[in-house]
């Protein structure tokens, strides 16, 4: 009944080929953001249900809106290009640290030319971006590989960028700013004068972020670059016969998906963790991103938000289910638990659907459609 | 003479460890080989068959059982989960999986893995259970030829010639016997081999059972290495380049592989490790087979992959 788009014409072009044709979606979308910019700022301002303490800010919000950047970008790659990459935690990382790195000043001492490159602090805005574009370019490095080999011989090869960048974080001190601990603090949040420090200012801050960057990828990917990806994925001989170019294609994807996860790991660090090590962005942020983005559905960037969410709050609920029932269980015996159920509800999800969330809502959209009638 | 015996001792244990890592990579491959499944879980496997054999002995020997008893027991005790495992990610996870693409069966094996890690740790307990099937002291031997001889552990000689009987078994199974012809044809292609009345579902639970059986042998051997602990189901990343650098289809490539990377992490740590910081063992063998696959696509041994339109 109220989802049927019978009666909206499209009289131009451009709404022809508008990101939501649709008018029902736009209204949903229209409330989202809506509740997303006013409704939860105001609501945490002045601490009114569901936000009386900070708990769901920060403990839930404000990774789930970082990691589903993330997980966008690994959709990018993963589900529109079909590159599957185990590296996504590592590009985290190397956006991470360039960022710090340029935001606390580049010093490399070039010793045997006989001067020093220095570059001064930068705005936190811009190390972000740098930050990202910096993972991009490493992205892009490590996607060469792709043009030989595919599948997962391509996910063990992205493997080796993981542990190689586990590794540089690790051992280099440079890269730490010789920390004694390993462990590196962000820089104040100051961007161009307005200084980011309460939960609330960080969450629209990452809001900012996400809703720029999903438009911009949607968009992308509805373009001429997304095809090619899109080409590339269904079948990749097929794609370089009708014309377009491997190399081209699958390196924009790798350096497009390594921004995007770059920026989302520099925010990670900066925003949300403050004070981190390498250990932030080991192989399990690699496989909690693959998750996200097989759960949510692969080729959708809804499904990526939906995915993120899922991986997030089920260990969560999990946790909080034991406590909150006074089951009198030992912290060991819910942790085991918590592995046994969630592997199980990924297996069960695979099994009754291997295309995710996103099919799952398209289905449901589907029926509502037809709603009262079955068919 | 001190350098090179440093460099063979070096080099020794290297191939030795990387025997060891072989063991584990041999059960990705059967599985890959007749599935096409990519099985992140062969960690856990071993994690699983490693607790049952050692909390099986513990019990037996504190009972009174002999010794010879208790370990024929346990490993028979441990034998039947792995067999009961097979069956059951079989029957609840493969097998509705059929035909789905690789990436949604390697991300379901994850969950597999998930699932057997909790279970396997609730039932049997978490600590570090020491399992000491094998001598582990150490063996000098060209102890006339080098000052010092050449240290080689008792326990990487047994990991050696296990691997080798059980390479030989697989290949006298696969070769000889009906199963491994069904389990070959399987491989080839499932639609024709099931045209023609293999069952499929019993195939995939012998293959299972099979990498199953493989990990038990890899437990009882890393268990007498490092203690029967969680940290072993790490070694699936462990095997991982391993099976890359060999090839994903190939027998006796997991054990070449497994070789080439024992040896190259370990004199790369030594030769190389200082002047860039140690530790490089972590990575090397990634770096290694990322390096491979640009030359070699399909691994070394891999068969060649050819695609049609």
């Amino acid at each position: 009944m109220l989802y049927r788009e019978a009666g909206q014409f499209k009289t131009t072009y451009a709404e022809d080929m508008a990101i939501f044709p649709v008018r029902q979606d736009r209204i949903v979308l229209a409330v989202l953001l809506g509740i997303a910019f006013i409704g939860v700022p105001v609501l945490a301002t002045f601490h009114i249900w569901p936000f009386r303490s900070e708990y769901l800010l920060w403990a839930i919000l404000l990774p789930f809106l970082i990691l589903a950047l993330a997980a966008i970008g690994t959709n990018i790659l993963v589900g529109y290009c079909g590159q599957i990459s185990l590296g996504s935690g590592a590009f985290m990382a190397i956006g991470a640290y360039s960022a710090y790195k340029l935001a606390t000043g580049v010093h490399i001492p070039l010793g045997f030319l006989g001067f020093a490159i220095s570059i001064p602090p930068l705005p936190v805005l811009a190390s972000i971006l740098l930050g990202g574009l910096m993972a991009a370019c490493v992205g892009i490095l490590f996607g060469i590989p792709s043009l030989r080999i595919k599948g997962l011989y391509l996910a063990v090869a992205t493997l080796a960028a993981q542990f190689f960048f586990d590794w540089v974080f690790l051992r280099i001190p440079w890269f730490t700013n010789y920390a004694p601990s390993g462990s590196v603090n962000a820089p104040v949040l100051d961007f161009f004068g307005l200084v980011v420090r309460t939960p609330v200012e960080r969450y629209l801050l990452c809001l900012l972020f996400v809703v720029v960057i999903a438009v911009l990828a949607k968009n992308l990917i509805r373009s001429n670059l997304g095809r090619q990806w899109m080409a590339i994925r269904d079948m990749d001989i097929a794609a370089e016969l009708i014309g377009i170019r491997p190399l081209y294609a699958k390196l924009t994807a790798f350096a497009v998906s390594s921004f995007i996860v770059g920026v989302a790991g520099a925010l990670w660090a900066f925003v949300y963790l403050g004070s981190w090590e390498p250990l932030a962005f080991s192989i399990d942020r690699s496989l909690e991103l693959l998750f996200m983005v097989i759960i949510g559905g692969l080729g959708s960037i809804m499904g990526s938000f939906v995915g993120a969410a899922f991986i997030l709050i089920v260990p969560i609920l999990l946790n909080l289910v034991p406590t909150e029932l006074g089951v009198p269980l030992s912290t060991e015996t819910i942790t085991h638990f918590e592995f046994i159920i969630f592997g199980s509800l990924i297996c069960y999800l695979l099994i009754k659907e291997p295309h995710g969330f996103a099919r799952l809502i398209s289905i449901g959209k589907e029926k509502l459609r037809l709603w009262p009638f079955p068919y | 003479m001190v350098a090179l015996g440093q460099f063979l001792e070096i080099l020794i244990g290297g191939l030795m460890s990387g025997v060891l890592y072989s063991l584990v990579a041999l059960g990705f491959v059967l599985i890959f080989k007749a599935s096409g499944v990519f099985n992140y879980a062969q960690g856990a496997m071993v994690l699983l068959a490693g607790l049952a054999l050692v909390r099986a002995l513990d019990l037996l020997i504190a009972n009174g059982f002999p010794l010879w008893a208790a370990i024929v027991l346990g490993i028979g005790f441990a034998a039947v989960i792995m067999a009961a495992t097979a069956w059951l990610i079989e029957r609840l996870v493969i097998g509705p999986l059929v035909n789905q693409d690789a990436l949604t069966l390697f991300m379901s094996t994850i969950g597999v893995t998930f699932v057997i890690e909790g279970v396997a740790e609730m039932i049997f307990g978490s600590d570090v259970y020491p399992l000491r099937l094998f001598p582990t002291d150490a063996w000098f031997v060209f102890e006339d030829l080098f000052p010092g001889g050449i240290l080689i552990n008792k326990l990487d000689l047994w990991g050696a010639l296990i691997a080798g009987i059980l390479v030989a078994g697989l290949a006298i199974f696969f070769q000889r016997t009906r199963t491994g012809r069904a389990l070959r044809a399987v491989a080839d292609d499932h639609l024709a081999a099931h045209s023609v009345g293999i069952p499929i579902s019993w195939i995939w639970f012998v293959v299972w059972l099979a990498a199953g059986l493989v990990a038990l042998v890899a437990a009882t051997v890393w268990g007498t290495k490092l203690g029967v602990q969680f940290s072993i189901t790490f070694l699936a990343l462990k095997a991982l380049p391993v099976l890359i650098i060999g090839g994903l289809t190939s027998i006796p490539g997991a054990i070449v592989g497994g070789l080439i990377v024992g040896a190259g992490e370990k004199i790369a740590e030594v030769y190389l490790g200082p002047s860039i910081g140690g530790g490089i063992e972590y990575w090397f063998a990634y770096v290694l087979a990322l390096a491979l696959l640009l030359v070699r696509p399909q691994g070394l041994f891999g068969e060649r992959i050819i695609e049609r339109i």
